[in-house]
């Protein structure tokens, strides 16, 4: 199946209700915070009450005192090793030791025999801090003479990066047109409604731990537990219960996850810690607001000649993803457009504030804004339509991009043909009334990274098949399902292959000793990595299968089909043997029946400092419209419509593809219009819960109409590629350049407030503190 | 001080012991069982802990438990009828409104109140009703059809019921 014979299949392409959704319609999934184990007992962390200070006294005496309080743990270098989620420059801890960076950073933990009393006990620990003068700004926190977080980040730089591709500065000199603006991406957070949760239950005598908890990648996690808790692997066992959520919020280890195993280690019971949602708000690690400089050069038809751009990530307190989204800003830079020279400056800055990590479409929604705005900026310039200008750059099949990413398939401008074409967008630019206006953008991102996040040529997703009387078709797959469906896409692919009914397929993922392992959701990796493992490992079996059913059936095994429950001889339909009979012949006469499939991406092939990250086996594509309304007199913003057409590949379950475009696109509009993580002066956060930060609710979406156009990547294991993360991109730049088409000024902050819109109609007249 | 009290949930009366700062939410998870309930905020603003009382939906991680004495309260575990899902489990799974699920029962909650009083509630409407529910999966597009598609069927029903 290498090719689009789709039209044959039973069940790719179908849109399946997922094989989830009844146990969640009937409130029968269970969360992590939903488990009760027999001696269960609950814990609670202390947060700091300065952004930065260093910890000269904790007294717990008081909360070991309280009655039904079992333990009262506080930091400790010696147990508590400093971990990240890939190990490189660890620095955050289960509970702080020394000192503190940001609001909130847990300093002390108790464990008692009801929640209330673990709550009480924390607020009658008494901590005293030496406060430290600290740093909120990134574009201050790189200047001499600041307070530093960390000793080994001079000037606070955890990481900075240069990419160098072409001659930008000969390329510039040459051009037409060379537009230069910079634009300020902001603080938001996943917002996921279920906040983390852990239950830890360490078996003193067998040495074992068990972990539940709301975690995307386990094998990471797995990793995470066993260096810092310094237990093997081995001896670790991570289940994920039912996700509520992630959007690369549940990627990394939660302190409270390391917090909870501790406790239980040293209590040998269970130990459950879920954090309220201002713990949620502080853990963070959501997007890296961005203070970016955008600078690209065109001929005369708008042809891209140059790109130079230079990031400045705000990285908050701790390492997180920092080094991976830096890269991938530079990476994201290289398409979707031809690019014949490209220059990346770019550095990730400590700050005392919540960490920031990875949101979906990472470093693709701050790369997008600017490089969408500025095209339309140039378009106006050059007197090209904004249409044309993205027609005339859009990369095609077979592209590769400096950086030396292969595009081995991409329908980027069919996309932005169909979304002009269903949006009207040519008849309405610039010709609406004023007030109203239509945006244009554009967006891709990666399908699966070709990188692992330690050093290793492992295969990135594995897959195993029982297959047998008892169970019927039994899949281990380490596939996590955060919400997004992967279980259910990963059921179709499988009963596609071997010719069964959806419900003859159990999909045992989301445990790491059940499971083989798989890097994990995240980067947009699932559908198309762990698709191939389970694709392959079902083939493993399907052709064992055939041995037998081509002696029974007198043809040759390549002659074979699965379908409807049956093998059948391709060429003489009417010779068949029923599915399970020919499972029942190879348990009697070989024995028992397993397949395995796994899947390693192609690796990068380019020389230069952090080429590890962007290359990828396939990019998904998507192009945007938003018809806007704006009232210059109160400055408020409405969105009239919105348009989307994607090129995701082969669309493996349709409604589960309008779900992530929808989805993407609410995400992008928040952070577009309303969503942004205040700090106060003190460097606490002023607004930790759903009524200070608002995330759009059904009175903020507009009707949205999305396209999937056809499309077929041969790569991949049924011609899909991503849809997860690409559609967030393009929704900011989209509403930015539709403010410009209703009212005429270009707005290069988010999100887009009243007031911003006010401001920059010349209404307002304080300064933007954003502003670079 | 922690005393019995008999709730009236999901037509069966249970026995609790409760003190009187704990809140409805709590009692239905940790001592009934009652896990479809969720809490996702504790501070009334997500509405994925919402349950019916006495008809109306209402926020259990704002309702003292001791205040729900004597009213008839309906969680997501009490709306199917001998076995069979109720109108809006069945659209909400077939026309592809669950992804995470973690605020499904709420927001099938809250559209089941809203059902009740109004029959054939406008797209407007049906917005409105669930505007206190926040769904960060979905831009709620597939929610606000799958309410629509369920009010549909019920009126169908009722028709049915109505001729027969």
């Amino acid at each position: 199946m290498t090719t689009d014979d789709t039209k044959r299949y039973a069940w790719v392409g179908k849109s399946i209700p997922k094989v989830d959704a009844a146990a969640k319609v009937r409130g029968k999934a269970i969360y992590t915070d939903d488990i009760s184990l027999p001696g269960l007992v609950y814990a609670k962390i202390k947060g700091s009450t300065v952004p930065h200070g260093r910890i000269v006294k904790i007294d717990t005496h008081k909360a070991e005192a309280l009655p039904g309080v079992l333990a009262v743990i506080v930091g400790d270098p010696t147990t508590m090793k400093p971990y990240s989620v890939n190990n490189y420059l660890p620095t955050e801890q289960a509970l702080a030791s020394g000192k503190v960076r940001y609001y909130g950073e847990g300093v002390a933990a108790v464990a008692a025999l009801d929640e209330k009393t673990a709550e009480r006990a924390v607020s009658l620990i008494e901590v005293e801090y030496e406060a430290l003068p600290f740093v909120l700004d990134p574009r201050e926190a790189m200047e001499p003479g600041k307070p530093l977080l960390h000793d080994f980040a001079e000037r606070n730089i955890n990481y900075k990066g240069e990419q160098d591709f072409g001659d930008v500065d000969k390329a510039f000199a040459e051009s037409h047109l060379v537009m230069e603006n910079h634009y300020y991406c902001s603080y938001v957070s996943h917002a996921f409604l279920e906040p983390q949760s852990v239950v830890a239950d360490y078996d003193t005598v067998k040495g074992h731990l068990t972990v539940h908890t709301c975690i995307q990648l386990p094998h990471y996690f797995h990793q995470t537990l066993s260096r810092a808790l310094e237990l093997p692997m081995e001896r670790i066992r991570v289940i994920v219960p039912t996700v509520g959520g992630g959007f690369g919020g549940k990627t990394e280890a939660t302190p409270a996850s390391l917090v909870a195993c501790i406790l239980s280690r040293k209590l040998g019971k269970p130990v459950k810690i879920t954090y309220d949602r201002e713990e949620v708000f502080q853990q963070n690690k959501g997007r890296h607001p961005a203070y970016m400089r955008m600078k690209m050069g065109f001929d005369p038809e708008g042809r891209i000649t140059a790109c130079d751009f230079d990031n400045t990530l705000d990285g908050g307190a701790h390492s997180s993803w920092g080094f991976v989204t830096l890269w991938f800003s530079a990476a994201l830079t290289q398409l979707p457009y031809k690019l014949p020279n490209v220059r990346f400056r770019g550095r990730r800055i400590f700050t005392n504030k919540p960490t920031t990590g990875a949101q979906r479409c990472l470093g693709g929604v701050q790369v997008r804004m600017s490089m969408e705005s500025l095209l339309d900026e140039a378009a106006q310039k050059l007197g090209i339509h904004p249409f044309h200008i993205r027609m005339v750059n859009a990369v095609e099949t077979g592209h590769q991009t400096q950086a030396v990413f292969d595009v081995r398939h991409s329908e980027l401008k069919r996309c932005i043909e169909t979304v002009v074409a269903k949006s009207g967008f040519c008849e309405k630019y610039g010709k609406l009334p004023f007030g109203r206006g239509i945006g244009l953008a554009c967006g891709h991102y990666s399908t699966g990274g070709a990188y692992l996040l330690y050093k290793s040529n492992r295969p990135h997703s594995t897959a195993n098949i029982r297959v047998d009387t008892e169970a019927g078709t039994t899949v281990f797959v380490g596939a996590t399902d955060i919400g997004q469906g992967s279980t259910t896409v990963l059921t179709q692919m499988v009963a596609e292959v071997l010719g069964l009914d959806l419900a003859e397929i159990h999909i045992v993922c989301q445990d790491t000793t059940l499971a083989p392992m798989d890097n994990g959701t995240y980067d947009s990796r699932v559908t198309y990595g762990a698709g191939h493992a389970v694709k392959r490992a079902a083939i493993d079996a399907r052709d064992k299968l055939f041995g037998i059913a081509a002696i029974k059936l007198d043809v040759n095994p390549e002659q074979l089909e699965c379908a409807g429950g049956f093998i059948y001889a391709t060429y003489s339909p009417k010779k068949r043997i029923a599915f399970r009979e020919a499972v029942h012949q190879y348990l009697s006469t070989v024995g028992p029946l397993f397949g395995t499939g796994s899947y390693t991406p192609p690796q990068p092939s380019g020389d230069y400092q952090g080429k590890l990250i962007g290359p990828t086996p396939a990019f998904g594509f998507t192009a945007q419209v938003a018809e806007i309304e704006v009232d210059v007199e109160t400055g408020k913003l409405k969105i009239i419509k919105y348009w989307e057409a994607g090129d995701c590949g082969k669309a493996i379950n349709p409604m589960s593809v309008e779900g992530q475009v929808e989805g993407g696109i609410s995400m992008g509009l928040g952070q577009a219009l309303f969503e942004e993580m205040k700090m106060s002066k003190e460097g606490k956060m002023e607004n930790p819960n759903f009524h200070d930060y608002r995330i759009p609710t059904t009175m903020d979406m507009p009707e949205i109409d999305a396209t999937i156009v056809e499309s077929f990547d041969p790569t991949a294991p049924f011609g899909n590629k991503e849809v997860g993360e690409g559609p967030v991109g393009p929704v900011i730049p989209a509403i930015l350049n539709a403010i410009y088409d209703a009212v005429g000024v270009r707005i290069t902050e988010v999100p887009v407030t009243p007031e911003r819109i006010l401001r920059a109609l010349g209404k307002l007249d304080q300064p933007s503190k954003n502003k670079l | 001080m922690k005393q019995v009290l008999s709730l009236n949930i999901n037509g069966h009366d249970r026995d609790v012991m409760v003190s009187h700062e704990d809140l409805l939410v709590d009692v239905l998870r940790d001592q009934l069982g009652l896990i479809g309930t969720k809490k996702g905020c504790g501070h009334g603003s997500c509405g994925t802990c919402t349950v019916i009382i006495d008809g109306e939906a209402v926020l259990s991680c704002l309702t003292l438990a001791l205040s729900s004495q004597g009213k008839k309260i309906t969680t997501i575990e009490g709306i199917e009828k001998d076995g069979a899902l109720h109108p809006l489990q069945q659209s909400f799974i077939e026309r592809g409104a669950v992804q995470c699920g973690f605020c499904t029962p709420g927001m099938i909650m809250s559209a089941a109140a809203l059902l009740s009083h109004n029959k054939s509630p406008s797209i407007e409407e049906i917005k409105i009703g669930l505007s206190g529910n926040l769904c960060r999966c979905t831009g709620y597009v597939k929610i606000v059809d799958a309410v629509e598609v369920a009010a549909a069927k019920m009126r169908q029903l009722d028709a049915a019921q109505k001729g027969a």
